[in-house]
């Protein structure tokens, strides 16, 4: 008997086209983060789970006192895996770009998930500063992936200023309250040419499946997956609801009616 | 970006450690750290016991692309040290 999970990979790649971001082209439509997992040990298991290719990681000072702390690359392979460096923390777009700048001087990619916050009880973007930020970074030959709300106007704005895709969120971050607003997800999917991949808000794995219903190229999640009882079994289960979402979008859902119409033949009933 | 703002992260400024004759104390991830008078990034990092290969070193608002330049970038009494590196983040 064929597991599912040996099953749901290849079904998926034989009919759907690469994630395609800047000049990277990727198979997973799932993207993870690295943050908020009970030991490293879960946190690599739960993203070899996922079949993620691209992970998130922040930008912190060492902590000198205790230098002999191990950052995150002792737990993942920069061969293995795409490391996209946040801006997490950031509230103003100088803080932004100090802080891309610091992650490409790692040198693994030009990548950043731009992120400036304007408001720390919602996290919700400051998308003056993101626009600057992007438009400073895109000129300095970063590809910027810029989280942002889920506002049109503010998208095809970032998509001018050169973002290289443009990360609107279902809800806000680490809620967990799922799409809030798939209208408007689906409207800036529809008008935007760089790729959209949701951030921040997925719960459980059927937010994840009418995300990618909406026909958005990816979803990028972190605590959905680390805060759930079982990370592993969770990342596991998006990866299926991710492909599934993916799926159903490529394939054309039914049109919604209002009325019931029968399955089985109406005529040759039992007179 | 010498003249940017600093973020709330990189604010912190102590003065735990003075400098005695032969010493000089830049700031290091916001506190004061003694160090020999002629002093190298590349000698800071390895009194440290911290690989160069997995931090980035912003100096004095200046962020480091080569790392070969370490050792040959002496520390100065008012210099202000970043060393950052990846942890996990969403």
């Amino acid at each position: 008997m064929t597991a599912i999970s040996d099953i749901a990979p290849r079904s998926a790649s034989a009919t759907d086209t690469p994630l395609v971001v800047g000049d990277r082209e990727f198979t997973s439509r799932l993207l993870i983060g690295t943050g908020k997992y009970s030991s490293n040990e879960v946190m690599v298991q739960a993203i070899e789970a996922s079949g993620a290719e691209i992970v998130t990681v922040a930008v912190r000072r060492v902590d000198l006192d205790r230098a002999h702390e191990e950052g995150i690359l002792h737990h993942l392979d920069p061969e293995r895996f795409f490391l996209l460096a946040n801006t997490a923390g950031c509230y103003t777009a100088d803080d932004a770009i100090r802080y891309s700048r610091l992650a490409r001087a790692a040198g693994f990619n030009e990548w950043i998930k731009l992120e400036v916050i304007g408001d720390k009880e919602t996290l919700l973007p400051d998308t003056d500063g993101l626009l600057a930020a992007t438009r400073t970074l895109a000129a300095e030959g970063f590809k910027v992936m810029a989280y942002t709300n889920d506002d049109l106007i503010t998208a095809l704005r970032l998509e001018d200023a050169g973002a290289a895709a443009v990360m609107p969120l279902a809800s806000p971050i680490g809620s967990g309250l799922g799409l809030l607003n798939p209208y408007s997800i689906r409207t800036i999917k529809h008008r935007l040419s760089v790729p959209v991949i949701v951030d921040a808000g997925v719960g459980t794995a059927s937010d994840a499946c009418i995300t990618m219903e909406q026909g958005v190229d990816g979803i990028l999640m972190n605590t959905a997956v680390a805060a759930a009882t079982d990370p592993v079994a969770m990342a596991h289960a998006m990866r299926l609801a991710v492909s599934a979402g993916r799926q159903a979008f490529l394939a054309g859902r039914m049109p919604r009616r209002e009325v019931a119409v029968p399955s089985s033949p109406t005529s040759g009933m039992l007179g | 970006m010498p003249n940017a703002p600093r973020s709330t992260m990189f604010r912190r400024m102590t003065h735990t450690t003075v400098p005695d004759g032969g010493a000089i104390a830049p700031v290091v991830n916001g506190e004061r750290r003694s160090v020999a008078v002629g002093s190298t990034l590349g000698d800071l990092l390895r009194s440290l016991e911290l690989d160069p290969r997995t931090v980035v070193i912003e100096h004095n608002g200046v962020v480091l692309r080569d790392r070969d330049a370490y050792d040959s970038l002496t520390l100065s009494a008012n210099d202000n040290v970043e060393i950052v590196h990846f942890v996990g983040g969403g």
